[in-house]
Order: structure tokens, then sequence, then C-alpha cells
């Protein structure tokens, strides 16, 4: 982390950047939050650990705005975003100045919870060279547990330790998969159409509108959303029943289909805990299959199998076929 | 709140036995915003239309809805009745109340149910609908045939003698397709050849037509009146300009195994190639897969002995880009693959043909030089047995369900023509019917049986079994005298089904011609505009369309190229005013609406916008009025809804699903 602020600092000495964009430690041990650094002194609370999850793609948006660069840290899966924000072209990769920084893998405040680690007042090992054990000091006393099992679910379906764009790399990646990536889509696929729905309705019926996942998510980057707008309907009608709220999340899952990288981060904001992730991963999942399989993000020149025609594309019966 | 009349047709009895007329009147008067609905027997008359017209100007209309056929029938009809009464045109709209409704109810209550809905839906439109202006697109005065058989020859020397350029592309390295390949044809029994060939001179002679053959349609861009297409000539390695047609290199190729692919296979052929010897252009090609020189780099006889220096090894494919008003499309056909037939045992013996074989065997110029004989030791067959049918009309997936429709003539014509040259042979036709509607030809038919002799048998072939002797056991029923029959044939010839030419699949998807689940292109009525395709400036010739014998070809030829003449001769043409339009303050500027149009209608540019007081440069979406089609892809892709349809607004298409769901 040191050489990572070394440098920042050194870039915004030298003006090569104008500011930086990172995380800085937030009002508990784990839930740093994304900020600017535009002066030395201000580096006093970087932090890059564990648990800097947020990934900063879509600041950039805004930041292509201002004068001059700004540094943005990313890591291998957030580079994915940004060059699908590239493609559509919602970045300026000329006001971006890249440090691609290593990765072994995110943690998940509440798969900690969920270990009955509580009342957490200090954690050690979640440094970004950290043990593979983590510590933590709480209200009950010291609590340990392995890296591996607080880490996010995106984690263990981690896309590779490679950066897909970057001007400069500091620290080393690690690819953390160990699960495949479309088991739990399957699971869904195998149930009943009545099964499905009630799983949704389940699922769904816990949000609470906050619209976070959207705030977050890199692929929903349009000027006005739809649901806010007051050109359309959609944004001032009643719901009819409850449900119909909910279609919200269906909307947007159609919104970012192939456009999605499953960078995880709706499901990692969720504060319901719903997850998310798993429309967006049967829409990649069907893509993969369709169209053969494509990554979101890897490139920023292909037009993506949803915006371009092949003869050889999937014919409309298929949707029979498939159900 | 438009003030709206709704008039509902009867159709005659095609809506109203299904459908309560008065009754989805009085629904209508019911409705917010209309101030007059009436019924009438057919709204389309012109007692119908003065209806309209009249309901126009006495109560004020601003809006009509029309419960009738489907648009694609009447919609202009009333546009123009309208305008006619001073209201826009494009203030009316049509609730299909025939092809969505009563044709496919029989239940009036439920159908009546659903024609108030459709009413309501399209009443739920107008009253947000615009007045629309249509503007002017220009007519680019060439057109272009794809495929150089009979039927784009036709075309095209119609076309030409009308006076406006057009150009063939043509697949294969002559013109002159499946005719060509022909020996005798039905029912005058004159020689393929003899009234082909002076065509095929004709089209490459004229000065109006351009031929390009070996070439093939790669893209195609733009709409009607503006199509860019980019063709793909191929490299011949041969220079067009330089060969006399001396025929010396093919001579002199030593690579001499090659399947002629115009005798079926039966001959060979050489690398370098004419298809045939009265081939136009009289050019050779190398089919550098097979050619000594391309594969191993050694060789170069034909360049040594080609004394016009025209053999040119390193020519490379060429992309010629041309504008047309109209295309035509002529793909023609092929004969299905039999290998889900092997019942007949085509692939266990050479001497169980295809009729199309059978053609190139009595053909003069043919692999046998017109003797009939067996393809597996050259004796002179003395029973031969025709099975009608296979694939055609076929019940189960194996085959086609339609019928081929020229076989029953030419297996006649075929049975005729040996019984005539070797009248010792017998020939026996199975057959499920015998069709033969068209002019001469049921007489064609009956003199094969009565004066020649060709025995008619109503039933199917089970299976064909190679004897050890050499000769084919036909194991067959005899219908009529309902009994079993074995008989052993020296030959057997398969009237196989024909299908669309496998390339028009591509080619329709460039075109964004709509084919049937046959792979036959639809065509815009098949009543009413039986060559013209849904998509305008699209023409349809040949059995492209569907099953078709000479003489029909060559008259949809010509109708198609009427149609094409109809549209070159225009100076301008009216462009549809449903066009696309972006919202600057929504757009992201993410090109994925470009990405998704096919008419390259979508452009970006730089503009400084003031977004209720944030002011700033963004990348803003720009369609171009005169390339959008309206056909609305871009409107569905764009998240964030910036992208919006005149005519057929996200709120109209929105209201239309709220009458309909609510």
């Amino acid at each position: 982390m040191q050489e990572l602020i070394n440098r920042a600092k050194e870039l915004l000495a030298d003006g090569t950047v104008a500011r930086v964009l990172g995380w800085k430690a937030g009002d508990l041990p784990f839930n740093p939050e994304p900020a600017y650094f535009e002066k030395e002194e201000d580096f006093a609370d970087f932090v890059y650990d564990g648990f800097c999850g947020a990934n900063l793609s879509k600041y950039m948006i805004e930041a292509s705005k201002l004068e001059g660069k700004t540094l943005v840290c990313l890591k291998p899966c957030d580079t994915y975003s940004f060059r699908q924000l590239m493609k559509e072209h919602r970045v300026n990769r000329e006001k971006a100045y890249i440090i691609g920084v290593g990765c072994r893998g995110k943690l998940d405040v509440n798969k900690i919870r969920d270990l009955g680690i509580k009342g957490i007042e200090s954690v050690q090992g979640a440094e970004i060279e950290g043990s593979d054990t983590l510590t933590f000091q709480t209200l009950y006393g010291e609590k340990t547990c392995s890296y591996a099992d607080a880490m996010l679910e995106r984690c263990h379906v981690c896309k590779g330790k490679e950066h897909m764009i970057y001007d400069e790399l500091i620290g080393e990646s690690r690819e953390t998969k160990d699960a495949d990536r479309f088991a739990e889509v399957e699971k869904i696929e195998a149930m009943s159409p009545e099964e499905r729905f009630a799983y949704f309705q389940k699922e769904l019926s816990k949000c609470i509108r906050c619209n976070a996942c959207r705030n977050v998510c890199p692929a929903c980057s349009c000027r006005k959303c739809v649901f806010d707008s007051n050109k359309f309907d959609s944004a001032q009608k009643a719901n009819v029943n409850s449900f119909e709220e909910k279609m919200f999340h269906i909307i947007r899952a159609f919104h970012v289909a192939g456009r999605c990288t499953d960078c995880g981060e709706c499901s990692r904001v969720c504060p319901q805990g719903i997850p998310l992730h798993l429309f967006n991963r049967k829409f990649i999942k069907d893509i993969d299959e369709l169209y053969g399989e494509y990554q979101a993000g890897a490139d920023d020149e292909e037009r993506g199998p949803l915006t371009s025609y092949t003869v050889d594309d999937a014919e409309p019966g298929i949707v029979a076929e498939r159900g | 709140m438009q003030r709206i009349g709704v008039f509902v047709c009867h159709c005659g009895t095609n809506i109203a036995a299904t459908v309560d007329v008065k009754k989805v009147v009085e629904m209508a008067l019911a409705e917010p915003g209309v101030v007059h609905a009436e019924d009438y027997q057919y709204m389309c008359s012109e007692v119908g239309q003065e209806k309209i017209q009249n309901a126009i100007r006495e109560k004020n209309l601003g809006g009509v809805v029309v419960c009738s056929c489907s648009p694609r029938m009447h919609e202009t009809t009333f546009r123009n009745a309208a305008q006619k009464a001073g209201l826009n045109p494009y203030m009316v709209e049509i609730a299909n109340i025939r092809e969505h409704c009563s044709w496919i109810h029989k239940d009036v209550k439920e159908a009546t149910e659903k024609a108030v809905i459709l009413m309501r839906a399209a009443v739920a439109k107008v009253n947000l609908n615009t007045p629309l202006k249509a503007g002017e697109s220009r007519v680019t005065k060439r057109a272009l045939v794809i495929g150089g058989g009979i039927a784009g020859i036709q075309t095209a020397l119609d076309i030409a003698e009308a006076g406006y350029p057009v150009d063939i592309v043509e697949k294969t390295p002559s013109i002159g397709g499946r005719m060509s390949q022909l020996d005798k044809t039905f029912p005058t029994l004159d020689c393929s050849s003899c009234i082909l060939t002076p065509k095929m001179v004709d089209a490459s002679a004229h000065p109006n037509i351009t031929l390009y053959t070996y070439s093939e349609v790669e893209k195609v861009s733009g709409f009607v009146g503006d199509f860019t297409v980019d063709i793909r000539k191929k490299a011949r390695s041969v220079d067009m300009s330089k060969c006399t047609g001396c025929g010396v290199c093919q001579e002199k190729c030593p690579s001499k195994k090659i399947p002629s692919e115009f005798n079926r296979g039966l001959s060979n052929r050489t690398a370098i190639y004419t298809p045939f010897a009265q081939a136009i252009p009289n050019v050779p090609v190398i089919d550098r897969e097979n050619c000594i020189k391309f594969k191993t780099g050694k060789c170069g006889v034909c360049s040594k002995v080609c004394q016009a220096g025209a053999i040119d090894y390193n020519q490379k494919d060429e992309i010629i880009t041309e504008k047309y008003g109209a295309i035509v499309v002529a793909t023609g056909f092929d004969m299905i693959k039999l290998d889900k037939y092997d019942e007949y045992a085509y692939s266990q013996s050479k001497d169980v043909i295809t009729s199309l074989e059978l053609e190139r065997i009595m053909n003069a110029a043919g692999p046998t030089s017109g003797h009939l004989e067996r393809l597996s030791d050259g004796k002179a067959p003395k029973e031969i047995v025709f099975i009608q049918c296979v694939g055609s009309r076929c019940a189960d997936d194996r085959g086609k369900s339609y019928c081929s429709k020229i076989c029953c003539m030419y297996t006649a014509k075929h049975a005729m023509l040996i019984r005539d040259k070797y009248p010792d042979v017998n020939v026996t036709v199975f057959y499920i019917d015998v069709r033969t509607p068209g002019k001469n030809f049921d007489e064609f038919y009956r003199r094969a049986v009565e004066e020649y002799g060709v025995n008619y048998i109503k039933g199917q072939v089970g299976k064909v079994i190679p004897q050890p002797n050499g000769k084919l056991l036909v194991q067959g029923a005899d219908l009529i005298d309902n009994k079993q029959i074995l008989k052993e044939a020296d030959m057997v010839v398969l009237a196989a089904a024909i299908e669309p030419n496998p390339d028009v699949r591509k080619i329709a998807t460039m075109l964004t011609a709509s084919i049937d689940t046959n792979n036959f292109l639809t065509e815009a009525h098949a009543k009413l505009r039986p060559v013209e395709s849904p998509t305008a400036g699209i023409f349809l010739s040949g059995v492209c369309q569907g099953p078709k014998d000479i003489p029909e070809t060559v008259s949809q030829a010509g109708a198609a190229a009427v149609k094409a003449i109809g549209l070159l001769a225009k100076d301008k043409l009216l462009t549809n005013p449903c066009t696309a339009h972006s919202d600057e303050l929504l757009s992201n500027g993410c090109s994925q609406c470009a990405h998704v149009c096919p008419y390259g209608a979508i452009t970006y540019e730089e503009r400084q916008v003031n977004d209720h007081g944030i002011r700033e440069v963004r990348r803003i979406a720009v369609v171009n009025d005169a390339l959008c089609q309206g056909c609305g892809a871009c409107t569905v892709t764009c998240p964030s809804g910036a992208m919006d349809l005149q005519g057929f607004s996200n709120r109209q298409i929105q209201a239309e699903v709220d009458a309909i769901c609510l």
C-alpha cells in the first residue's frame, strides 16, 4: 500500500495527474469508501486493503469531465468495467492514469458476520500483502477466520489476475477462483417455473428500492435512468401489485445484458442481501451458450453479441426450445 | 385529446361473420375521445372511403381508427382517403380485426371481445399521434439481379430493354443456371440450349447489362431506391480482357480428375475450366483448391500454353461497390440431398440416378454424349423405373412438405424421350398423383401414356435393392390393383425434390427480405403482390419464391422486371416519416443504437447541451432521416430511452399495451 501511496503522491507532485481516485478509511475498520485525494495531506487516511471492494471505474465517468488526468486505482476485475465504459464512450481514456492494483480477493463483511464474528473493532491480515488468516479484535474478544472463507462470492469465481488495461501495475494479484461461475444459475434453471417465481418473489420482496445496485453498477451509466425520467410512464405509474415494483430489477437486468462484466457490485452493495448478480449471470450464461463465450469489457472494440448480427445468430425459435 | 372517429368494416362476411361489428361500434362510442363511430360493409370501397371523409369534415375529426384488415392491405388506402379530406395521413390508425381476429377465431363472443380490445389499443395510440410529413428520396436508376439463370437473365433483359442499366451477379463462372443443364424442355420438347443460349448471348451483348460472373453479393446497405451493394468478384486467375476462349489451357491442364459440377459429378473436369462449352463469358476460371500450381507452386502449364498471356496466378478478389435503385433476387434452386432416402439405394448403386443426372446423360454434350447407358457398366438399360415425389409432399421431416411442381412433367418428358429413342426399353413410373396443370401439359402427359406406352403405376416404391447380377430390385405398391410389385430394373431414376439455393438464406438476410420455413422468399402478398418482397425495392424472380417450371419462371421474371422498372422510372420516392430521433438530454452517446442500426443511419456528434443548467459538451446520437427506415431497433436497444420512433413512440406503444392489458 505504501508503494501505491508513494507513487500516487509522486504523480500528483509532478503534475501528471490532478487527483487520485482511491479509497479512504471509513468509520469502521471494514468499510473504506471511494475518495478523491488531491493534496499530499489527504493521503493520511488513504487505504487499500481486502475491504476495498468498490469498483472505481464508474467514478471515471464524472472524473473524465474534470480538468486534468485522474489517477484511478483499478483491480483486475474493475478493468473490465473500465474497458466496457470506454467502448460505450462514457469514460475518456486520455483523462485516466490507471494504476492496476494487486488483488488477492476482496472481503465480505456479511460472510464474516455469518461466521459469528461480530462487534469488530479492528482487523489484522486484511492488508494487501497480509496473511491467509484474518484476526479480529471484537467486543467479544479475539476471533479468527481464513481469508478465503471471508471472500466475496464474486472472488470465488474470479475472472483472473490480469488487468485488461493499465498504465502501470503495483502489487501482485492472485487468481482466487475456486467455484463454478454458473453453478447457482444452474440451480435456478433446474427449478420449475413455479418454484423459480416463488424464489425470486421471496428474494425481490426484500428490496427497499434504495437504488444502491443501480447507482453502483458501472453498466447503469445512463445520464438519466428510465426509472427517474419523467418522459416515461414507468417513473410515475402506481404499482398494481407489490411484485411490480420488483420489475425494476428485471428491467435493469435487461438493460445491462451483454454489457454487464459480472463485477458483482450489485450484490455487494445490496443492504438486503439480494443475490442480484444472478439475473445478470443468467444473461451471461445464455449469451455464452447462444452466441459463444463472451466477456464484456475484455476488449474495447467488439460490438458484443447483443448489438451485432451474424447469419449464424440463434433464431428466435430457440426460446421455444429452451423454455 | 383528439376528436376520434372509428370506422368498423364488415369486409363482407370476412369480419362480420365472426365479429359483432355493431357491438364494436357501440363500445367505440364509449371510449374517451371518440366522437363518431360507424360500420360499413366494405370500408375500402369508394362509398366506405366517402363515409370516412364526410365524418372527418362534418365532425372535425383529428384522428381516425379503421377497424379492418391488416395495415399491409389497406393502410395506404385509408391514409390517402383521410388526406383528401384534409386530415394528416399519419393521424389514421388501423386496428387489424381481420387477420388478427376474425380469421383466427370461431367464437363470436370471444372474437368480438378481442376486436373491441384491438379497437381500444388503436384509439389509445391515435390519441398520441402527431401529424407527420413524408420527405423525398432519390432513385438510383440501376438494377441489380442476383442470379444468372433463366429467371435472372430474363429479368435483366426486360429491365435493360426498358432502358435501365442492370447488373447480373452470378456465383458460378457462367450464366445459364439450371436450365443450361437441361436437355429438352416440356411441353414442346425443344432443346434447352437452343432456346437458352441465345438469351445468354443477348444478355452478355446488351449495352445496358453488365455481367459479374464468378461473383457474389457481399454486403447490402441502404433502402428502396438507394441500395449500396458490395460485389465480390472472385479471382478468376484469368484476365478476362486477354483470354480468347481458345480452350488450350483446359486441354493441357494436368489436373483432370475433378468432378464436374455442371455434369453433376458424372464426368470430370480440369482445374482450369469453363463449366460447359457454351459458357458465357467463355473465359475459364482456375479452381484454386484443385490447381497443382496453387497447391504445390509447381506446374504453370496453362500459363505456358496460353498464347494470349491471360493466365494471372496473382489475381486477387476484387470488391466492386455499386448503387442500385432496385434489387431482384433470382437465386434459383438445387435438388435436395438424398442421404435421408437411402431406401432408394442412391448411394449404393451408380444406376440409381436423379432426374437431373438423367438430364445430363440424355444430353448430347453430357458425360455419355447423349447415349442412354448404365453408369455402372455402360450397358444399355432395358427396364427403367422412375420414382416420383422423392422428398416432395413429404409428411415427415425427411423431405419437403411442398410439391416440387416440375417433376410430373419432366418425368413424362424423360419417359417419352426414352420410349421414342429406344422403343425396346420399358419405362415404368411410380407416382402419388400426376399433376399437369399448365397449357398443353395434360395432353403432353397423356401422349406419354397413350402414344408412347409408358407404364404409370399409382403407388410409392418402398425399397430399391441392388442385386448381385447388377440389376435393381424395385419393391413397390400398386394402389389401384391393390398389390405388391416386385420389378427388376436396369436403372432407377429419382425425381428428387427441389429446394431453394442454400445461399438464399444469406442473401435474404443481407436484403432483410423474409423467407418462409422452406427457405423460399416470401412475397409481399401471395395473390396481389407475388413478385415483390415485403421489403421495399426487393423483387422476386423464379424458383427462389416457390417451385416453378420454365414458362412460369420466365413470366414471373418479366413481372419482376416490370415492378423494378416501375420503381426505376420514378425520380423520387416519398420516404417514410416514421423515423427515429434521439433526445439530446437523454442520449448517453454509448453507440449501442448505431451498432444495431441496419441502415447506418446513426452517427454521433459532440454537442454543447444545456441540461437544466448543466452546460457541457456531450456525445449525442444523431439520426439521418434520409437513411432511417423506422425499423425501431435503436429504440429498443437504447437503455435510457433517448431514441424514439415517430409514429411508433414509446408512449404510443405503451398506451396500446395499457389499453390491451389494463
